[in-house]
């Protein structure tokens, strides 16, 4: 893997839009009562920003992931892409689901092929699938159906489906949450060079305190469901960054500590 | 297959391993035979079989008695022939070997029946006639059966095409539109069980020919579980699937054609499957009852005149029919759904 050596302050090339989250609410409607999963959630990412999100299992980080890719709307607040108000899905903003999903009748190019086949420009852009299988390193699956496929590969065939669409922002739901350990450093150090490449806006939910603060420029840190922004903690480290990093360490004792774990740690 | 190669076996042994090892050889030979043996035993039953119609004198007047104990000569050198051609034929070797232990099980049966009927009688005449008897309806009824075969077929696929684009069409409206779930299910649910054939009064008066009211009553046969399983099948399609294509872009009529019908197409199949079973009942019984033509009548026919070797050449080319339609629809599936081989296992 190539790892990219960018020094000094980091300039993000136009492709990101920003992202801003103004007083989200949600809540769902079980069995007649109600359950609020995200409380007055207020935050902004800067064009090309790389943000981790933080928090307990089950405190609403993927329902937040599913306002801001306009799947749903919030029960309260706004959502903004570049300013204007998110009323729906857009391929400018792409999701990589926490399970890759992919369609298990669709071979592993016509996967990758589904965003620009449902925008219909498919005929024309072939190459851009062709292109993004290769990022991924899959070009000799291209072929195969995801039953073929084990689960690291159908994960970054799904991140391939993402990219394909040249997301303005990328929406990632744990997409490394499933893997072995060592496919994972793997494809967080893939995951940095692209985003350094491309320069779209990320999003990433994570559970793991290492992978956010070895990605992120910022770590939002949740509270338990109704999620609440506990802190907003910017990582000032130049990439590529070194797991052994003492400041990375010392806000990862930071972050724990706000997880609750202090006390063990 | 073994194939026992002269030039190894005229080989000097070099050592002692390989001493032990061409001792070994000679057992290749009856390993062949064994392979082969059903093929063997079944060439010669159908020898016995062809013995067994000349050997003893007919009970009757039956012309193709000898032409059917020639056939089962032909049919037993052939076997023969192609057994021992195996290693140069290909893929048809191992089919061969494969389908001898049927073949052979085919000549004994053909042989007893042949005995139990033209010769001893062991089984009453008119109604069990004898292989040669049936031969004859082959060789002598053919334009009229070949008839009856066209109009059953005609007969069949109009009702089924329209059956089966029915009842995909309204199961996917089902299945995806609430507001056309909400009118047609409970429809559905009042007339859906209702066997076919209840309708066949009221079909074959209010429609201006049996063979309209006939299709009818088959595309009835087939929509039904066409239309049901198709629902369920859209009805149970992961809502994760139109969330991923709804973020890269889709607009509905991208949902419903590359999401929700390819995730619905095996249930699909199970309805026409089974749409399939239900309209060849129904059109059995509307060709007795209404149309008069196709196997049905064919059958009806040959039962009113006591025409029972017709009955019984009838019953097995309709037999052949229907799974010939059903091997079909079986390849049609596994064509679509290449995908599913490892996923599930049919
Ligand atoms: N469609 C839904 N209907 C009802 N409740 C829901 C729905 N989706 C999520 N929830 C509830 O919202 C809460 C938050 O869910 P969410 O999936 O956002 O959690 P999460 O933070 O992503 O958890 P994890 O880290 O385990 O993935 C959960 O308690 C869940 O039960
Ligand atoms: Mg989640």
């Amino acid at each position: 893997m190539v790892a990219l050596a960018v020094a000094g302050p980091i300039t993000y090339p136009a492709v990101g839009a920003s992202l801003d989250v103004e007083h989200v609410s949600h809540a769902f409607d079980i069995d007649g009562s109600v359950l609020p999963v995200l409380d007055d959630v207020n935050f902004s990412a800067k064009p090309g920003e790389f943000v981790a999100l933080l928090g307990p299992s089950g405190c609403g980080k993927s329902t937040l992931l599913r306002l801001v890719a306009g799947l749903e709307p919030p029960r309260s607040g706004v959502l903004r892409e570049d300013g204007d108000p998110v009323t729906g899905p857009f391929p400018s903003r792409v999701v990589v689901f926490q399970d890759p999903t992919l369609f298990p009748w669709r071979t592993v190019w016509k996967n990758v092929a589904l965003g620009l086949e449902a925008q219909g420009i498919l005929k024309t852009q072939r190459q851009r699938v062709d292109d993004a299988i290769d990022l991924v390193g899959l070009s000799q699956f291209r072929n195969a159906y995801p039953h073929q496929l084990s689960g690291g590969m159908a994960q970054r065939v799904a991140l391939a489906r993402a990219l394909v669409n040249d997301p303005r922002i990328l929406i990632l739901d744990e997409p490394l949450g499933k893997l072995d350990s060592l496919t994972r450093i793997t494809m967080q150090a893939e995951l940095v060079a692209l985003w350094q490449r491309k320069g779209f806006t990320t999003l990433l939910v994570t559970h793991d305190v290492e992978e956010a603060l070895f990605l992120a420029n910022r770590v939002i840190v949740f509270s338990d469901r109704p999620a609440r922004i506990k802190a907003d903690i910017a990582v000032d480290r130049p990439y590529p960054r070194h797991r052994g990093d003492p400041r990375l360490a010392e806000l990862r004792r930071n972050i724990l500590g706000l997880l609750g774990l202090d006390a063990t740690w | 297959m073994s194939t026992y190669s002269a030039s190894k076996a005229v080989a000097i042994p070099q050592s002692v391993e390989e001493g032990a090892a061409f001792a070994g050889r000679p057992l290749s030979l009856p390993a062949s035979f064994l392979a082969n043996g059903a093929a063997v035993f079944a060439s010669v039953a159908w020898i016995g079989f062809g013995l067994s119609c000349l050997w003893w004198v007919d009970l009757a007047d039956w012309p193709r008695t000898h032409a059917l104990a020639i056939a089962a000569f032909v049919i037993a050198g052939g076997i023969l022939v192609a057994t021992l051609s195996a290693p140069w034929l290909g893929r048809f070797g191992p089919a061969l070997q494969q389908r001898a232990p049927w073949l052979l099980a085919l000549g004994l049966f053909l042989t007893v029946w042949e005995v139990a009927t033209a010769k001893l009688a062991w089984l009453p005449l008119p109604f069990f006639p004898p292989p040669q008897a049936i031969i004859e309806v082959y060789t002598d009824d053919l334009p009229k059966l070949l008839d009856s075969v066209f109009a059953s077929i005609k007969l069949q696929l109009g009702g089924y095409a329209i059956g089966a684009a029915v009842g995909f069409l309204t199961g996917v409206s089902i299945g995806w539109s609430r507001g056309v779930g909400y009118w047609v299910h409970p429809v559905l649910r009042f007339i859906g069980p209702l066997p076919a054939t209840a309708w066949l009064p009221f079909a074959f008066f209010t429609f201006p020919s049996s063979w309209s009211a006939s299709t009818f009553l088959i595309a009835l046969a087939t929509g039904f579980p066409v239309t049901v399983l198709t629902w369920s099948g859209v009805a149970s399609v992961n809502n994760a699937y139109y969330d991923v294509a709804r973020t890269l872009g889709a607009k509905p009529w991208f949902l419903v054609l590359k999401v929700a019908i390819p995730a619905a197409l095996p249930h699909v199949f199970v309805g026409l499957f089974m749409g399939l079973g239900s309209s060849f009942a129904v059109l059995v019984v509307a060709e007795m009852i209404g149309v008069k033509a196709g196997l049905g009548w064919y059958l009806q026919w040959a039962q009113g005149w006591a025409a029972y070797s017709n009955m019984y050449a009838a019953l097995i080319v309709m037999s052949l029919l229907c799974s010939g339609a059903i091997t079909l629809l079986f390849r049609t599936r596994d064509r679509l759904l290449v995908w599913q081989k490892g996923v599930v296992k049919w």
